[in-house]
Protein backbone atom coordinates (compact mmCIF):
# COMPACT_ATOMS: atom_id res chain seq x y z
CA UNK A 1 0.00 0.00 0.00
CA UNK A 2 2.92 2.72 1.20
CA UNK A 3 4.72 2.16 -2.25
CA UNK A 4 2.50 3.87 -5.17
CA UNK A 5 3.42 2.66 -8.42
CA UNK A 6 1.78 6.02 -10.04
CA UNK A 7 4.31 8.72 -10.59
CA UNK A 8 7.28 5.46 -10.83
CA UNK A 9 9.99 8.19 -10.14
CA UNK A 10 13.34 6.17 -10.61
CA UNK A 11 15.85 8.19 -9.03
CA UNK A 12 18.99 8.22 -10.43
CA UNK A 13 21.10 11.30 -11.71
CA UNK A 14 21.22 11.04 -15.54
CA UNK A 15 21.39 12.82 -19.38
CA UNK A 16 17.21 11.69 -19.62
CA UNK A 17 16.73 12.69 -16.07
CA UNK A 18 18.36 16.06 -16.68
CA UNK A 19 16.21 16.97 -19.48
CA UNK A 20 14.14 20.18 -19.25
CA UNK A 21 10.43 18.74 -18.35
CA UNK A 22 8.76 20.76 -20.53
CA UNK A 23 11.08 19.44 -23.77
CA UNK A 24 10.34 15.83 -22.63
CA UNK A 25 6.67 15.91 -22.40
CA UNK A 26 7.00 17.29 -26.28
CA UNK A 27 9.05 14.73 -26.90
CA UNK A 28 7.22 12.02 -25.61
CA UNK A 29 3.61 13.44 -27.65
CA UNK A 30 5.93 13.35 -30.59
CA UNK A 31 7.25 9.98 -30.08
CA UNK A 32 3.51 9.07 -29.40
CA UNK A 33 2.75 10.87 -33.03
CA UNK A 34 5.37 8.63 -34.58
CA UNK A 35 4.50 5.49 -33.30
CA UNK A 36 0.75 6.17 -34.77
CA UNK A 37 2.39 7.17 -37.75
CA UNK A 38 3.63 3.60 -38.40
CA UNK A 39 1.63 1.81 -41.31
CA UNK A 40 -0.21 -0.87 -40.68
CA UNK A 41 2.43 -4.04 -41.09
CA UNK A 42 5.30 -1.63 -41.93
CA UNK A 43 7.42 -3.46 -38.75
CA UNK A 44 10.27 -1.63 -39.98
CA UNK A 45 8.86 1.82 -38.29
CA UNK A 46 8.43 -0.02 -34.84
CA UNK A 47 11.96 -1.48 -34.87
CA UNK A 48 12.98 2.63 -35.59
CA UNK A 49 10.78 3.01 -31.82
CA UNK A 50 12.67 0.16 -30.05
CA UNK A 51 15.59 1.27 -31.18
CA UNK A 52 15.20 4.53 -29.34
CA UNK A 53 13.52 3.39 -26.72
CA UNK A 54 16.38 1.23 -26.14
CA UNK A 55 19.15 4.29 -26.26
CA UNK A 56 16.66 6.56 -24.34
CA UNK A 57 16.81 3.58 -21.54
CA UNK A 58 20.72 3.38 -21.71
CA UNK A 59 20.86 7.62 -21.34
CA UNK A 60 18.55 7.65 -18.41
CA UNK A 61 20.10 4.71 -16.62
CA UNK A 62 16.67 3.13 -16.01
CA UNK A 63 16.83 -0.60 -16.09
CA UNK A 64 15.19 -2.06 -18.92
CA UNK A 65 13.03 -4.15 -16.38
CA UNK A 66 11.33 -1.39 -14.91
CA UNK A 67 10.05 -0.16 -18.29
CA UNK A 68 8.44 -3.42 -19.16
CA UNK A 69 6.96 -3.36 -16.14
CA UNK A 70 4.61 -1.06 -16.73
CA UNK A 71 3.15 -3.05 -19.30
CA UNK A 72 1.73 -5.24 -16.21
CA UNK A 73 -0.80 -2.84 -15.71
CA UNK A 74 -2.38 -2.67 -19.59
CA UNK A 75 -1.64 -6.28 -19.91
CA UNK A 76 -5.32 -7.21 -19.59
CA UNK A 77 -6.19 -4.49 -22.34
CA UNK A 78 -3.60 -5.90 -24.88
CA UNK A 79 -4.47 -9.80 -24.24
CA UNK A 80 -8.09 -8.84 -24.94
CA UNK A 81 -7.34 -6.53 -27.91
CA UNK A 82 -5.16 -9.18 -29.73
CA UNK A 83 -8.24 -11.78 -28.95
CA UNK A 84 -10.42 -9.77 -30.37
CA UNK A 85 -8.19 -8.67 -33.59
CA UNK A 86 -7.38 -12.53 -33.86
CA UNK A 87 -10.82 -14.01 -33.68
CA UNK A 88 -13.13 -11.61 -35.41
CA UNK A 89 -11.05 -11.14 -38.44
CA UNK A 90 -12.29 -12.81 -41.79
CA UNK A 91 -10.09 -11.83 -44.23
CA UNK A 92 -6.72 -13.40 -45.17
CA UNK A 93 -5.54 -16.93 -45.97
CA UNK A 94 -7.12 -19.07 -43.01
CA UNK A 95 -4.47 -20.65 -40.93
CA UNK A 96 -6.77 -22.49 -38.43
CA UNK A 97 -10.54 -23.17 -38.03
CA UNK A 98 -12.31 -24.87 -35.98
CA UNK A 99 -16.20 -24.28 -35.21
CA UNK A 100 -17.11 -20.49 -35.92
CA UNK A 101 -13.53 -19.51 -34.71
CA UNK A 102 -11.08 -19.04 -38.14
CA UNK A 103 -7.36 -17.67 -37.33
CA UNK A 104 -6.21 -16.00 -40.75
CA UNK A 105 -2.81 -14.68 -41.19
CA UNK A 106 -3.99 -11.05 -41.44
CA UNK A 107 -5.48 -11.33 -37.71
CA UNK A 108 -2.54 -12.52 -36.76
CA UNK A 109 -0.85 -9.36 -38.28
CA UNK A 110 -2.67 -7.24 -36.80
CA UNK A 111 -2.90 -8.37 -33.64
CA UNK A 112 0.96 -8.01 -33.57
CA UNK A 113 0.50 -4.84 -34.93
CA UNK A 114 -2.05 -3.67 -32.24
CA UNK A 115 0.10 -5.12 -29.30
CA UNK A 116 3.43 -3.57 -30.33
CA UNK A 117 1.84 -0.11 -30.93
CA UNK A 118 0.39 0.00 -27.15
CA UNK A 119 3.37 -1.38 -25.37
CA UNK A 120 5.34 1.07 -27.32
CA UNK A 121 3.16 3.94 -26.12
CA UNK A 122 3.07 2.61 -22.68
CA UNK A 123 7.05 2.25 -22.48
CA UNK A 124 7.50 5.81 -23.75
CA UNK A 125 5.25 7.26 -21.39
CA UNK A 126 6.42 4.79 -18.53
CA UNK A 127 10.02 6.69 -19.64
CA UNK A 128 9.01 9.81 -18.94
CA UNK A 129 7.63 9.34 -15.39
CA UNK A 130 10.42 6.84 -14.50
CA UNK A 131 13.19 10.26 -15.12
CA UNK A 132 10.48 13.14 -13.76
CA UNK A 133 9.47 14.07 -10.13
CA UNK A 134 5.29 14.58 -10.48
CA UNK A 135 6.10 18.10 -9.72
CA UNK A 136 8.32 18.57 -12.30
CA UNK A 137 5.90 17.36 -14.41
CA UNK A 138 3.06 19.23 -13.25
CA UNK A 139 5.58 22.71 -13.52
CA UNK A 140 6.21 22.09 -16.82
CA UNK A 141 2.65 21.23 -18.09
CA UNK A 142 1.75 24.51 -16.50
CA UNK A 143 4.78 25.77 -18.38
CA UNK A 144 3.47 24.31 -21.70
CA UNK A 145 0.09 25.38 -21.26
CA UNK A 146 0.75 28.87 -20.62
CA UNK A 147 0.25 30.48 -23.94
CA UNK A 148 -3.62 29.20 -23.48
CA UNK A 149 -3.79 31.94 -20.49
CA UNK A 150 -5.09 34.34 -23.98
CA UNK A 151 -7.60 32.78 -24.03
CA UNK A 152 -8.52 32.97 -20.09
CA UNK A 153 -7.36 29.11 -19.67
CA UNK A 154 -6.09 28.62 -15.92
CA UNK A 155 -3.04 26.66 -16.59
CA UNK A 156 -1.19 27.46 -13.50
CA UNK A 157 -4.69 25.83 -11.22
CA UNK A 158 -4.89 23.42 -13.87
CA UNK A 159 -1.34 22.80 -12.70
CA UNK A 160 -1.92 23.21 -9.15
CA UNK A 161 -5.34 20.83 -9.30
CA UNK A 162 -2.44 17.81 -11.26
CA UNK A 163 0.03 18.24 -8.17
CA UNK A 164 -2.11 18.52 -5.54
CA UNK A 165 -3.95 14.86 -6.51
CA UNK A 166 -0.59 13.86 -7.03
CA UNK A 167 0.11 14.58 -3.26
CA UNK A 168 -2.75 13.12 -1.97
CA UNK A 169 -2.89 9.63 -3.90
CA UNK A 170 -0.65 8.01 -0.93
CA UNK A 171 -2.41 9.52 1.87
CA UNK A 172 -6.10 8.58 -0.09
CA UNK A 173 -4.39 4.93 0.22
CA UNK A 174 -3.71 5.00 3.47
CA UNK A 175 -7.14 6.38 4.45
CA UNK A 176 -9.06 4.10 2.63
CA UNK A 177 -7.08 0.77 3.59
CA UNK A 178 -8.13 2.39 7.23
CA UNK A 179 -11.95 2.57 6.24
CA UNK A 180 -11.59 -0.99 4.84
CA UNK A 181 -10.58 -2.35 8.04
CA UNK A 182 -12.83 -0.46 10.21
CA UNK A 183 -15.67 -1.95 7.75
CA UNK A 184 -14.92 -5.01 7.80
CA UNK A 185 -13.97 -5.07 11.75
CA UNK A 186 -17.92 -4.26 11.72
CA UNK A 187 -18.68 -7.36 9.41
CA UNK A 188 -18.40 -5.66 6.48
CA UNK A 189 -17.57 -8.24 3.48
CA UNK A 190 -16.35 -7.35 0.37
CA UNK A 191 -15.79 -10.37 -1.22
CA UNK A 192 -18.85 -12.73 -1.80
CA UNK A 193 -22.37 -11.81 -3.63
CA UNK A 194 -23.47 -10.99 -7.08
CA UNK A 195 -21.97 -8.08 -8.66
CA UNK A 196 -24.53 -5.75 -7.54
CA UNK A 197 -24.00 -6.85 -4.04
CA UNK A 198 -20.46 -5.92 -4.20
CA UNK A 199 -21.24 -2.62 -5.72
CA UNK A 200 -23.30 -1.89 -2.43
CA UNK A 201 -20.70 -2.78 -0.52
CA UNK A 202 -18.72 -0.28 -1.49
CA UNK A 203 -20.46 2.66 0.01
CA UNK A 204 -19.25 2.37 3.76
CA UNK A 205 -16.07 2.56 1.94
CA UNK A 206 -17.10 5.10 -0.61
CA UNK A 207 -18.80 7.64 1.59
CA UNK A 208 -16.28 8.22 4.54
CA UNK A 209 -13.53 8.60 1.93
CA UNK A 210 -15.56 11.13 -0.13
CA UNK A 211 -16.38 13.31 3.48
CA UNK A 212 -12.63 12.61 4.03
CA UNK A 213 -11.77 14.26 0.99
CA UNK A 214 -13.83 17.15 1.48
CA UNK A 215 -11.97 17.75 5.32
CA UNK A 216 -9.01 17.67 4.10
CA UNK A 217 -9.66 20.05 0.67
CA UNK A 218 -10.95 22.37 3.66
CA UNK A 219 -7.83 21.68 5.54
CA UNK A 220 -5.88 22.44 2.64
CA UNK A 221 -7.72 25.39 1.63
CA UNK A 222 -6.97 27.47 5.28
CA UNK A 223 -3.49 26.22 5.32
CA UNK A 224 -2.56 27.95 2.01
CA UNK A 225 -4.54 31.06 2.77
CA UNK A 226 -2.80 31.22 6.29
CA UNK A 227 -0.01 31.36 4.07
CA UNK A 228 -1.18 33.90 1.65
CA UNK A 229 -1.05 31.59 -0.81
CA UNK A 230 -3.57 34.26 -3.90
CA UNK A 231 -3.29 32.22 -7.43
CA UNK A 232 -0.15 32.56 -9.87
CA UNK A 233 0.14 36.44 -10.10
CA UNK A 234 3.67 37.61 -9.13
CA UNK A 235 4.70 34.03 -8.06
CA UNK A 236 8.28 32.78 -9.10
CA UNK A 237 9.19 29.43 -9.29
CA UNK A 238 11.84 28.04 -7.06
CA UNK A 239 13.48 25.38 -9.63
CA UNK A 240 13.58 27.33 -12.94
CA UNK A 241 13.62 25.25 -15.62
CA UNK A 242 16.25 25.32 -18.16
CA UNK A 243 17.12 24.83 -21.96
CA UNK A 244 20.40 22.80 -22.24
CA UNK A 245 22.32 21.22 -25.20
CA UNK A 246 20.89 17.93 -23.86
CA UNK A 247 17.24 18.97 -24.92
CA UNK A 248 19.19 19.98 -28.34
CA UNK A 249 20.15 16.60 -28.90
CA UNK A 250 16.79 14.96 -27.43
CA UNK A 251 14.96 16.98 -30.12
CA UNK A 252 17.61 15.71 -32.89
CA UNK A 253 16.82 12.21 -31.67
CA UNK A 254 13.09 12.20 -31.69
CA UNK A 255 13.54 14.22 -35.26
CA UNK A 256 15.38 11.28 -36.31
CA UNK A 257 13.25 8.95 -34.91
CA UNK A 258 9.84 10.80 -37.06
CA UNK A 259 12.21 10.79 -40.29
CA UNK A 260 13.21 7.12 -40.14
CA UNK A 261 9.62 6.30 -39.71
CA UNK A 262 8.79 8.60 -42.74
CA UNK A 263 10.76 6.82 -44.64
CA UNK A 264 10.04 3.48 -43.94
CA UNK A 265 6.67 4.59 -44.60
CA UNK A 266 7.57 5.63 -47.73
CA UNK A 267 6.36 9.26 -47.28
CA UNK A 268 10.32 10.52 -48.27
CA UNK A 269 11.26 11.21 -51.87
CA UNK A 270 14.84 10.23 -52.42
CA UNK A 271 14.56 13.08 -54.73
CA UNK A 272 14.39 15.72 -52.23
CA UNK A 273 17.73 14.92 -51.02
CA UNK A 274 19.33 15.98 -53.81
CA UNK A 275 18.81 19.69 -52.96
CA UNK A 276 20.89 19.29 -49.94
CA UNK A 277 24.27 20.45 -51.60
CA UNK A 278 26.43 17.99 -50.88
CA UNK B 1 -12.15 -15.29 26.07
CA UNK B 2 -8.19 -15.55 26.79
CA UNK B 3 -6.10 -14.65 24.65
CA UNK B 4 -2.74 -16.25 23.37
CA UNK B 5 -0.23 -14.90 20.92
CA UNK B 6 3.42 -17.39 21.37
CA UNK B 7 6.51 -15.85 19.21
CA UNK B 8 3.70 -13.73 16.53
CA UNK B 9 5.51 -12.28 13.60
CA UNK B 10 4.15 -9.83 10.88
CA UNK B 11 5.65 -8.35 7.96
CA UNK B 12 3.89 -5.99 5.76
CA UNK B 13 6.14 -6.51 3.04
CA UNK B 14 7.06 -10.40 3.28
CA UNK B 15 8.84 -10.34 -0.46
CA UNK B 16 11.60 -7.54 0.42
CA UNK B 17 15.13 -8.48 0.12
CA UNK B 18 15.77 -6.37 3.45
CA UNK B 19 12.45 -6.83 5.59
CA UNK B 20 11.88 -5.66 8.33
CA UNK B 21 9.29 -7.29 10.68
CA UNK B 22 6.57 -4.84 11.87
CA UNK B 23 5.77 -7.79 14.87
CA UNK B 24 9.40 -9.71 16.16
CA UNK B 25 7.71 -12.58 17.69
CA UNK B 26 5.09 -11.24 20.50
CA UNK B 27 4.61 -13.52 23.24
CA UNK B 28 1.76 -11.96 25.71
CA UNK B 29 -1.48 -13.80 27.46
CA UNK B 30 -4.68 -11.64 27.70
CA UNK B 31 -6.84 -13.19 30.20
CA UNK B 32 -10.38 -12.95 30.29
CA UNK B 33 -11.32 -9.85 32.13
CA UNK B 34 -8.05 -8.37 31.80
CA UNK B 35 -8.17 -4.65 31.59
CA UNK B 36 -5.49 -4.24 29.54
CA UNK B 37 -3.02 -1.04 28.36
CA UNK B 38 -0.96 -1.26 25.59
CA UNK B 39 1.47 1.74 25.44
CA UNK B 40 5.29 1.52 23.30
CA UNK B 41 6.77 4.46 20.93
CA UNK B 42 4.94 5.48 17.47
CA UNK B 43 5.97 2.35 15.62
CA UNK B 44 6.21 -0.36 17.71
CA UNK B 45 3.90 -2.96 16.20
CA UNK B 46 0.89 -1.96 18.92
CA UNK B 47 -1.37 -1.40 15.90
CA UNK B 48 -0.55 -4.39 14.01
CA UNK B 49 -0.65 -6.44 17.30
CA UNK B 50 -4.26 -5.50 17.92
CA UNK B 51 -5.20 -6.27 14.09
CA UNK B 52 -4.51 -9.99 14.32
CA UNK B 53 -6.83 -9.92 17.41
CA UNK B 54 -9.87 -10.53 14.90
CA UNK B 55 -8.07 -11.47 11.66
CA UNK B 56 -8.04 -8.16 10.02
CA UNK B 57 -4.41 -8.76 9.76
CA UNK B 58 -3.67 -13.13 9.33
CA UNK B 59 -1.06 -14.51 10.80
CA UNK B 60 1.21 -15.32 8.19
CA UNK B 61 3.52 -18.58 7.64
CA UNK B 62 6.26 -19.29 10.59
CA UNK B 63 5.02 -16.49 11.73
CA UNK B 64 4.06 -17.87 15.28
CA UNK B 65 0.98 -19.07 17.35
CA UNK B 66 -2.34 -16.84 18.09
CA UNK B 67 -5.21 -17.96 19.87
CA UNK B 68 -7.92 -15.92 20.70
CA UNK B 69 -10.86 -18.05 22.06
CA UNK B 70 -11.57 -21.32 20.98
CA UNK B 71 -10.36 -19.70 17.75
CA UNK B 72 -7.05 -20.92 16.32
CA UNK B 73 -5.86 -18.01 13.86
CA UNK B 74 -2.04 -19.73 13.69
CA UNK B 75 -0.96 -20.11 9.84
CA UNK B 76 -2.33 -23.54 8.38
CA UNK B 77 -1.84 -23.42 4.28
CA UNK B 78 -2.37 -20.41 1.99
CA UNK B 79 -5.51 -22.22 0.92
CA UNK B 80 -7.11 -22.38 3.98
CA UNK B 81 -9.25 -19.58 3.57
CA UNK B 82 -11.13 -19.05 7.09
CA UNK B 83 -14.23 -16.55 7.99
CA UNK B 84 -13.84 -14.37 10.40
CA UNK B 85 -17.52 -13.50 10.35
CA UNK B 86 -17.96 -15.52 14.42
CA UNK B 87 -14.78 -14.08 15.60
CA UNK B 88 -15.41 -10.25 14.56
CA UNK B 89 -18.28 -10.51 16.40
CA UNK B 90 -17.34 -11.69 19.52
CA UNK B 91 -13.76 -9.25 18.84
CA UNK B 92 -15.22 -5.71 18.51
CA UNK B 93 -12.42 -2.96 17.28
CA UNK B 94 -12.05 0.33 17.35
CA UNK B 95 -9.99 2.38 15.39
CA UNK B 96 -8.02 5.14 15.77
CA UNK B 97 -10.73 8.43 15.18
CA UNK B 98 -13.56 5.95 14.70
CA UNK B 99 -15.84 8.76 13.67
CA UNK B 100 -14.58 9.05 10.32
CA UNK B 101 -15.77 5.70 9.82
CA UNK B 102 -19.48 6.57 10.15
CA UNK B 103 -21.60 6.47 6.29
CA UNK B 104 -25.04 5.76 7.05
CA UNK B 105 -27.74 8.61 6.55
CA UNK B 106 -29.09 8.30 10.09
CA UNK B 107 -27.11 7.01 13.61
CA UNK B 108 -29.76 4.30 13.99
CA UNK B 109 -28.73 2.80 10.55
CA UNK B 110 -25.18 3.58 11.30
CA UNK B 111 -25.67 1.82 14.73
CA UNK B 112 -27.37 -1.14 13.34
CA UNK B 113 -24.81 -1.73 10.14
CA UNK B 114 -22.86 -4.08 12.04
CA UNK B 115 -25.57 -5.49 13.74
CA UNK B 116 -27.14 -6.43 10.55
CA UNK B 117 -23.83 -8.11 9.16
CA UNK B 118 -23.35 -10.28 11.56
CA UNK B 119 -27.09 -11.05 13.29
CA UNK B 120 -28.88 -11.38 9.58
CA UNK B 121 -31.99 -13.24 11.06
CA UNK B 122 -32.79 -10.59 14.11
CA UNK B 123 -36.60 -9.56 13.86
CA UNK B 124 -37.20 -5.47 13.28
CA UNK B 125 -37.53 -5.22 16.96
CA UNK B 126 -34.63 -6.80 18.31
CA UNK B 127 -32.85 -4.62 15.77
CA UNK B 128 -33.94 -1.73 17.39
CA UNK B 129 -33.89 -2.82 21.19
CA UNK B 130 -30.46 -3.62 20.32
CA UNK B 131 -29.62 -0.54 18.84
CA UNK B 132 -31.59 1.54 21.63
CA UNK B 133 -29.55 -0.13 23.99
CA UNK B 134 -26.07 0.59 22.66
CA UNK B 135 -27.06 3.78 21.99
CA UNK B 136 -27.86 4.75 25.36
CA UNK B 137 -25.24 2.96 26.93
CA UNK B 138 -22.93 5.17 25.19
CA UNK B 139 -24.28 7.97 26.75
CA UNK B 140 -26.48 9.42 24.24
CA UNK B 141 -30.18 9.80 24.06
CA UNK B 142 -31.78 7.50 21.61
CA UNK B 143 -34.97 9.22 20.79
CA UNK B 144 -32.94 12.44 20.62
CA UNK B 145 -30.08 10.98 18.10
CA UNK B 146 -31.37 7.80 15.96
CA UNK B 147 -33.04 10.04 13.24
CA UNK B 148 -30.49 12.18 13.15
CA UNK B 149 -27.17 12.23 10.62
CA UNK B 150 -24.45 11.00 12.24
CA UNK B 151 -22.65 14.00 10.45
CA UNK B 152 -24.50 16.70 12.17
CA UNK B 153 -23.23 15.60 15.27
CA UNK B 154 -20.07 16.63 17.63
CA UNK B 155 -16.80 15.22 17.45
CA UNK B 156 -17.06 13.70 20.53
CA UNK B 157 -20.90 12.35 19.98
CA UNK B 158 -19.53 10.92 16.51
CA UNK B 159 -17.17 9.19 18.67
CA UNK B 160 -19.58 7.93 20.79
CA UNK B 161 -22.53 6.65 18.07
CA UNK B 162 -19.21 4.46 16.40
CA UNK B 163 -18.37 2.54 19.41
CA UNK B 164 -22.25 1.92 19.80
CA UNK B 165 -21.89 0.40 16.44
CA UNK B 166 -19.23 -1.61 17.81
CA UNK B 167 -20.49 -3.07 21.37
CA UNK B 168 -24.08 -3.22 19.42
CA UNK B 169 -22.97 -6.75 18.86
CA UNK B 170 -21.70 -7.56 22.16
CA UNK B 171 -18.66 -8.38 21.84
CA UNK B 172 -16.78 -10.45 24.65
CA UNK B 173 -13.32 -8.18 23.79
CA UNK B 174 -13.41 -4.68 23.16
CA UNK B 175 -9.99 -3.28 21.52
CA UNK B 176 -9.54 0.48 20.82
CA UNK B 177 -6.51 1.69 19.31
CA UNK B 178 -5.39 5.24 20.58
CA UNK B 179 -9.06 5.88 21.21
CA UNK B 180 -8.66 9.16 23.55
CA UNK B 181 -6.88 10.88 20.87
CA UNK B 182 -7.60 14.26 20.33
CA UNK B 183 -10.22 14.50 23.44
CA UNK B 184 -9.47 17.13 26.11
CA UNK B 185 -8.78 16.10 29.38
CA UNK B 186 -12.67 16.35 30.61
CA UNK B 187 -13.64 14.18 27.25
CA UNK B 188 -10.87 11.64 28.45
CA UNK B 189 -12.36 11.15 32.15
CA UNK B 190 -15.57 10.81 30.54
CA UNK B 191 -14.64 8.57 27.74
CA UNK B 192 -12.79 6.18 30.38
CA UNK B 193 -15.76 6.30 32.55
CA UNK B 194 -17.74 4.75 29.81
CA UNK B 195 -15.35 1.97 28.99
CA UNK B 196 -15.31 1.18 32.82
CA UNK B 197 -19.67 1.22 32.41
CA UNK B 198 -19.08 -0.78 29.34
CA UNK B 199 -16.90 -3.53 30.71
CA UNK B 200 -19.30 -3.85 34.00
CA UNK B 201 -22.39 -3.97 31.27
CA UNK B 202 -21.30 -5.15 28.03
CA UNK B 203 -17.49 -6.85 27.72
CA UNK B 204 -15.19 -8.80 29.46
CA UNK B 205 -12.42 -7.74 27.95
CA UNK B 206 -10.71 -4.29 26.86
CA UNK B 207 -7.37 -3.93 25.29
CA UNK B 208 -6.79 -0.54 25.33
CA UNK B 209 -3.65 1.18 23.43
CA UNK B 210 -2.85 4.68 24.44
CA UNK B 211 0.49 7.21 25.14
CA UNK B 212 -1.52 8.52 27.77
CA UNK B 213 0.47 7.08 30.62
CA UNK B 214 -1.58 8.51 33.69
CA UNK B 215 -5.03 7.05 32.13
CA UNK B 216 -3.29 3.41 31.58
CA UNK B 217 -1.95 3.74 35.33
CA UNK B 218 -5.08 4.94 36.29
CA UNK B 219 -7.80 2.49 34.64
CA UNK B 220 -5.59 -0.67 33.22
CA UNK B 221 -5.22 -3.68 35.61
CA UNK B 222 -2.38 -5.01 33.17
CA UNK B 223 -0.14 -2.77 30.78
CA UNK B 224 2.35 -4.90 28.09
CA UNK B 225 4.93 -2.33 26.80
CA UNK B 226 5.94 -2.80 23.73
CA UNK B 227 9.45 -1.91 21.55
CA UNK B 228 10.59 -2.72 18.14
CA UNK B 229 7.54 -5.25 17.88
CA UNK B 230 7.98 -7.23 20.75
CA UNK B 231 6.70 -6.83 24.54
CA UNK B 232 9.57 -6.07 26.44
CA UNK B 233 7.41 -5.78 29.73
CA UNK B 234 3.59 -6.92 30.99
CA UNK B 235 2.54 -6.91 33.92
CA UNK B 236 0.48 -4.97 36.77
CA UNK B 237 0.98 -1.04 36.76
CA UNK B 238 2.78 -1.42 39.61
CA UNK B 239 5.63 -3.57 38.60
CA UNK B 240 5.70 -2.25 34.47
CA UNK B 241 6.47 1.48 35.96
CA UNK B 242 8.70 0.39 38.91
CA UNK B 243 11.75 1.17 37.17
CA UNK B 244 11.99 4.73 35.71
CA UNK B 245 15.40 4.47 33.92
CA UNK B 246 13.82 1.51 32.22
CA UNK B 247 11.20 3.41 31.31
CA UNK B 248 12.99 6.21 29.92
CA UNK B 249 15.07 3.75 27.66
CA UNK B 250 12.02 3.07 26.21
CA UNK B 251 10.92 6.72 25.17
CA UNK B 252 8.25 6.65 27.49
CA UNK B 253 6.88 9.30 29.93
CA UNK B 254 6.34 8.82 33.56
CA UNK B 255 3.34 8.45 35.14
CA UNK B 256 2.48 11.39 37.47
CA UNK B 257 1.67 9.22 40.44
CA UNK B 258 5.04 7.30 40.39
CA UNK B 259 7.17 10.54 39.51
CA UNK B 260 5.84 11.17 42.75
CA UNK B 261 6.33 8.34 44.57
CA UNK B 262 10.09 8.79 43.27
CA UNK B 263 10.47 12.45 44.44
CA UNK B 264 9.29 11.58 48.00
CA UNK B 265 11.52 8.72 48.00
CA UNK B 266 14.51 10.93 47.51
CA UNK B 267 13.06 12.78 50.52
CA UNK B 268 13.68 9.54 52.39
CA UNK B 269 9.77 8.90 52.24
CA UNK B 270 8.53 5.37 50.98
CA UNK B 271 5.38 5.23 49.62
CA UNK B 272 3.83 1.95 48.63
CA UNK B 273 0.57 2.41 46.78
CA UNK B 274 -1.02 0.84 43.37
CA UNK B 275 -0.15 4.28 41.28
CA UNK B 276 -4.17 5.14 40.82
CA UNK B 277 -4.84 8.38 41.76
CA UNK B 278 -6.73 7.13 44.80
CA UNK B 279 -4.54 4.20 45.87
CA UNK B 280 -1.50 6.98 46.05
CA UNK B 281 -3.66 9.39 48.43
CA UNK B 282 -4.84 6.65 50.40
CA UNK B 283 -1.07 5.76 50.79
CA UNK B 284 0.23 8.89 51.12
CA UNK B 285 -2.51 9.89 54.16
CA UNK B 286 -1.59 6.62 55.77
CA UNK B 287 2.22 7.43 55.92
CA UNK B 288 1.13 10.82 57.42
CA UNK B 289 -0.98 9.46 59.90
CA UNK B 290 1.49 6.61 61.22
CA UNK B 291 3.90 9.26 62.12
CA UNK B 292 5.92 8.21 58.54
CA UNK B 293 5.77 12.75 57.30
N1 LIG C 1 0.06 -0.46 6.18
C1 LIG C 1 1.38 -0.53 6.41
N2 LIG C 1 2.24 -0.81 5.40
C2 LIG C 1 3.57 -0.91 5.62
N3 LIG C 1 4.15 -0.75 6.82
C3 LIG C 1 3.36 -0.46 7.87
C4 LIG C 1 1.94 -0.34 7.72
N4 LIG C 1 1.40 -0.06 8.93
C5 LIG C 1 2.45 0.00 9.79
N5 LIG C 1 3.61 -0.24 9.16
C6 LIG C 1 4.96 -0.29 9.81
O1 LIG C 1 4.95 -1.28 10.79
C7 LIG C 1 5.60 -0.83 11.97
C8 LIG C 1 4.66 -0.90 13.14
O2 LIG C 1 3.60 0.03 12.96
P1 LIG C 1 2.32 0.13 13.89
O3 LIG C 1 1.86 -1.23 14.22
O4 LIG C 1 1.37 1.04 13.23
O5 LIG C 1 2.93 0.82 15.19
P2 LIG C 1 2.21 1.64 16.34
O6 LIG C 1 0.74 1.40 16.26
O7 LIG C 1 2.85 1.09 17.59
O8 LIG C 1 2.58 3.06 16.14
C9 LIG C 1 6.08 0.59 11.65
O9 LIG C 1 7.45 0.51 11.32
C10 LIG C 1 5.26 1.02 10.49
O10 LIG C 1 5.99 1.88 9.66
MG1 LIG D 1 -0.82 2.81 15.96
Amino acid sequence: MREVTFGQYYPVSSFVHKMDARIKILLTIAYIVAVFLVKEFYFLGYAIATLFLLLACIFARVPIIKILKSIKAILFFVIFSSVLQIFFNESGNTILEWEFIKITDIGLYKAGFITLRIVLIVMGTSLLTLTTTPVELADGIESLLSPLKLIKFPAHEFALIMSIALRYIPTLMDETDRIIKAQKARGADFESGNIFKRAKALIPILIPLLIGSFRRADELADAMEARCYTGAKGRTKYKKQRITYRDILGLLAVALVLFGICATNGWVNPNWLIVLPI
Amino acid sequence: MRIVAKGLKYSYDPKAKFKSDALKGVDLVIEEGDFLGIIGRTGSGKSTFIQHLNGLLPVQKDGGTLLVGDYDLSFVNKKAKKSFKDLRKKVGMVFQYPEYQLFAETVFSDVAFGLKNFSPNLSEEEVEDRVRTAINAVGLNYFEVKDKSPFDLSGGQKRRVAIAGVIVNKPEVLVLDEPVAGLDPKGKDEFMSLLHYLKKEFVKTIVIVSHDMDLVCENCNKVAVFADGKVVKHGVPKDVFSSAIEMQNLGLELPLTVYLTALLQERGINIDSDLTVDGFINAVISAKNGGGL
